[in-house]
């Protein structure tokens, strides 16, 4: 089920500013692809353009091209509906459907997608917060509302509700930037176990989190407040926090910026 | 915090350091006193509205020889005295939820347009526009039903009598112009229509931007989007906004009784000419009715205030059920 993507010069506006620009690069499949940067690089806005996302933002558009095994993202005719269906997201912020009960957030996707038979249903509704960590926690009370979950449990199954639908790809935008540490462990460990069946790209402030999840490394800066952030180098994550080619990669690591 | 204290003062400033501490606790004396004398004057006013209603209303049912809640006639100056509201709560309720069964559907699709489809340029004149209906004494809407709405509903009437005679609701038994309750459910609806929908709005402008991101990266279309984030999170918004409407279209006085021409019947044919309302009949009969015949129309506006205060409850009720998946603790 999971895809590479290709990248290629991918440029991102807001309006008539430039937020990132010509950004080029290949991201394995089955693997964990982390995007590090110092704040307003653009990276959080990079991983937006993956899934037609970016384009919400009043003034947003986007300029290249982004292959999902060689089919174009924006190519024309292509609906970002669709794309929105392959690539799946979690975001910084815990967002489970308010008024949603656990059992029908996870459903939503599918519900969106097609119909189902309720056995069928509840039968993909487990698979999904097994796949998330959650089902012990939550199997006796599936009718009560999401949001009375704690803030890690929350994640997990908006992680559940991506997972659901089986995208090709899972975007992860700092999924645990609102955790304490104990929900941010279990948060990583599962991203260790999805790897196994998804794509997984992810958006972290924490570059420890980078070196403990991440096959791949990419790190993003810019040169100026106000100007278009860009790619600066991506690696095996190894190499980018023992011996990166690049000094603005081992300064920014070294925390001599950033 | 820590400064406080006095042993952390030094004493150098401590003159210009007491005076804005001890103002400050004047200030809020008064605004505490302020405050809590208007919320007193509130339940005072309220009470004395009660108590005036109540004791003026009791005075007349006293002497009433009709049964209040049953009869179909109001003569407070025969002999006896006979008089009852079960005409006048009977077109109340049916004008209103004519007029909320039009309005509110509008209202949120109105309210949906401006706040998730309009473009941004047209989205804040509609507003404006909307809100300018609300300003439009309610007289003139009267007049203007009187003139305009009457008598082109005339063919909208025989259509539904033709095509939906069979409801019985739309049947049109009795030849007239269309001075009916139907009129007036669809005169309220436009009278309500602006406070329903500038409330649906800012409600679902309200919705968390994570909310609709979370539904759009499901790859949930527009309509779904508001289907999944947009109407759960403002349903009890919506609630509460048809309820202020409502309230609105239950004591609506001029327009009605304007339109309306009155008789102390009750039928469910709403487009047939006549019935009334709790306001109108006030309004139509307070001028020239004596003493007694005015405590009787204190008497069925007693019954309004209570239906009123009913409808506000229920409304409470059905938002504080729904608190649990309001979305506040999100």
């Amino acid at each position: 089920m999971a895809k590479r993507i290709d990248i290629g010069g991918l440029t991102a506006y807001y309006g008539s500013h430039k937020a990132i620009e010509d950004i080029s690069m290949t991201v394995e499949p089955r693997s964990v692809t982390a995007f590090i940067g110092p704040s307003g690089c653009g990276k959080s806005t990079f991983l937006r353009t993956l899934n037609r996302m970016h384009e919400v933002t009043p003034g947003g558009r986007v300029e290249g091209k982004v292959l999902l095994d060689d089919e174009n993202l924006y190519g024309p005719g292509v609906d970002p509906v669709t794309v929105r269906r392959t690539v799946g997201m979690v975001f910084q912020r815990p967002n489970p459907f308010p008024t949603m009960s656990i059992f029908d957030n996870v459903a939503a996707g599918l519900r969106l997608n097609g119909s189902y038979r309720k056995n069928q249903l509840a039968e993909i509704v487990e698979k999904s917060l097994r796949g998330a960590n959650l089902w012990n926690e939550v199997k006796d009370r599936l009718n009560k509302p999401g949001s009375g979950l704690s803030g890690g449990q929350q994640q997990r199954l908006c992680i559940a509700r991506a997972i659901a639908v089986e995208p090709q790809v899972l975007l992860m935008d700092e999924p645990c930037s609102a955790l304490d540490p104990i929900s941010t462990l279990a948060i990583e460990d599962l991203i260790g176990e999805l790897k196994e069946r998804f794509t997984i790209v992810i958006v972290t402030h924490n570059m420890q989190q980078a070196a403990r999840v991440s096959d791949r490394t990419a790190f993003f800066n810019l040169s100026a407040v106000g100007k278009p952030g860009r790619l600066i180098e991506i690696d095996e994550t190894e190499r980018i926090f023992s011996n990166p080619s690049v000094q603005a990669t081992e300064d920014y690591i070294s925390g001599r910026f950033g | 915090m820590a400064s406080t204290t006095p042993v952390d003062i030094p004493p150098a400033p401590p003159a210009p350091r007491q005076r804005p501490k001890s103002a400050g606790r004047a200030g809020d004396k008064v605004f505490l006193g302020l405050s809590r004398g208007s919320g007193i004057l509130l339940l005072v006013i309220m009470a004395s509205i009660a108590v005036f209603l109540s004791y003026r209303a009791a005075l007349a049912l006293a002497d009433n020889e009709g049964n209040f809640f049953t009869t179909f006639d109001w003569n407070p100056a025969g002999d006896p005295p006979v008089f009852g509201i079960a005409v006048l709560l009977f077109g109340t309720v049916i004008s209103s939820i004519i007029a909320m069964a039009i309005a509110v559907p509008i209202a949120v699709g109105i309210a949906l347009f401006i706040s998730h489809y309009a473009p941004r340029r047209l989205a804040s004149p509609l507003a404006y526009v909307v809100d300018l209906l609300a300003a439009v004494p309610s007289i003139i809407y009267g007049i203007w039903g009187a003139l305009v709405l009457v008598p082109y509903l005339e063919g909208l009437n025989l259509w539904l009598d033709q095509f939906f005679g069979w409801t019985y609701l739309f049947e049109k038994t009795e030849v007239g112009v269309a001075r009916s309750l139907f009129t007036v459910g669809i005169l309220l609806a436009i009278m309500i229509l602006p406070i329903v929908t500038s409330v649906s709005r800012e409600v679902f402008l309200q919705v968390p931007k994570m909310n609709e991101e979370a539904a759009l990266a499901l790859g949930a279309t527009r309509w779904e989007v508001i289907r999944l984030s947009v109407l759960p999170f403002g349903r009890s918004g919506v609630i509460s906004a048809s309820m202020l409407g409502l309230g609105r279209a239950l004591g609506e006085t001029m327009a009605v009784a304007t339109v309306l021409s009155p008789s102390f019947l009750i039928s469910f044919h709403v487009l047939n000419p006549g019935g009334g309302t709790f306001a109108q009949n006030i309004a139509a009969k307070f001028d020239e009715a004596d003493q007694f015949g005015r405590d009787a129309l204190i008497a069925s506006g007693l019954v309004l205030f209570v239906l009123t205060l009913l409808v506000n409850g229920a409304a409470r009720l059905i938002i504080a059920r729904r608190k649990e998946y309001s979305g506040a603790n999100a």
